[in-house]
């Protein structure tokens, strides 16, 4: 091991890479199991007007559904590309 | 009124009948009179692990079928005179389990037990479904790994929306149970800790069973681990089980085993 391994950035343990992989693996889970059975749907069609507009990937479109209380809250982030 | 439990997981070879047994014979030893049902049907298990394999003349899917009485096909364990258990059908396939039988013979054990526990088969099919339908507690067994998790977390969702309580609009009291954990791995960033698994799951933590020599020489025996008190493993089970009886016990067996002087010097 050379003394330059000293300085560079400490590599990521292999359980904290697996505990963020579980933690968006499980919201995405969550949402599709126990969520209203709209609402892949209702991805994929925001998804379909969006592109009419700007060319966008499949995983630029997220819609998560919180339940807060007595009241649902929707949550639709969008990631638009760079302007160039 | 028993108290229904089911151990559940998604997820095959987490440590679900180990947890039954351990579980189950742990509440008998401190007084409450338990039975222990397999819901494994085609594959059962439990009764290995408990010690009485040579000893089942009638089954579960016997019982729910109408073929023989529940006094005819409980075995009492040879150990203590207030547990009991009921094994699966080695023969029969997975769907011969009905939720209306079922029923029936959880009311009939309830007459006379403190608790039931009801050892869930792995997957999220029928015999899964089963074992927690009726459940009014469920522990979630769960290894610090990523499929194991995941499964966990899928179960408690069927936990959530599917049981008996669910469909009531009420909720089964969930409890986590971390198995096969390795503090030495955790330390080196090896392996999820018990904080991260809280943190994903979301639910309270009922304990932690460290990665043990001892379970495997348990199976090995068919005495279950709790018997083997100076275990580690067998003293988890201990804690974890006066807990959910409403004992304060701190966790242990979270942290690296510091060797001691003599053990560095002499080894061991």
């Amino acid at each position: 091991m050379s003394l330059m391994d000293y300085f560079r950035k400490e590599q990521k343990s292999s359980a904290s890479v697996a505990k963020e992989r579980l933690q968006i693996l499980v919201a995405h889970d969550r949402l599709r199991n126990n969520g209203p059975e709209y609402l892949p749907q209702l991805q994929q069609e925001i998804l379909a007007v969006i592109r009419k507009y700007v060319a966008i990937g499949e995983d630029d479109v997220s819609v998560h559904l919180e339940q807060q209380g007595t009241t649902s809250v929707l949550e639709l982030n969008v990631t638009l590309p760079d302007r160039k | 009124m028993a108290k229904i439990i089911v151990v559940t997981s998604g997820k095959g070879g987490v440590g679900k009948t180990t947890t039954s047994a351990a579980f189950s014979t742990a509440l008998a030893m401190k007084g409450h009179k338990t039975v222990v049902i397999d819901f494994d049907v085609g594959l059962r298990n439990l009764d290995l692990v408990m010690g009485c394999e040579r000893r089942v003349v009638y089954d579960f899917v016997n019982v729910v079928q109408g073929e023989a009485s529940l006094k005819q096909a409980l075995i009492k364990d040879k150990r203590l005179p207030n547990l009991f258990v009921l094994p699966a059908s080695q023969t029969r396939d997975k769907d011969a389990l009905n939720p209306e039988g079922v029923e029936k013979v959880l009311n009939e054990l309830s007459a006379d037990f403190d608790y039931i526990v009801c050892d869930s088969p792995a997957g999220i099919e029928h015999g899964a479904h089963m074992a927690l339908y009726y459940a009014e507690e469920a522990i979630i067994v769960t290894n610090p790994e990523v499929s194991s998790v995941r499964d966990s977390d899928r179960i408690i969702g069927i936990l959530q929306s599917k049981s008996r309580l669910a469909e009531q609009g009420k909720s089964v009291k969930e409890h986590l149970l971390l198995t096969r954990y390795n503090p030495e791995r955790v330390e080196r960033g090896e392996m999820l800790s018990v904080q991260d698994v809280e943190e994903i799951l979301a639910i309270p933590l009922l304990g932690v069973i460290p990665e043990s020599e001892a379970v495997l020489k348990a199976s090995n025996q068919g005495v279950p681990v709790v018997h083997d008190a100076e275990s580690d493993a067998g003293q988890a089970y201990d804690d974890a089980v006066a807990r959910y009886l409403g004992e304060d016990r701190p966790h242990r067996f979270l942290e690296k085993q510091k060797k001691g002087f003599l053990k560095r010097v002499f080894g061991g």
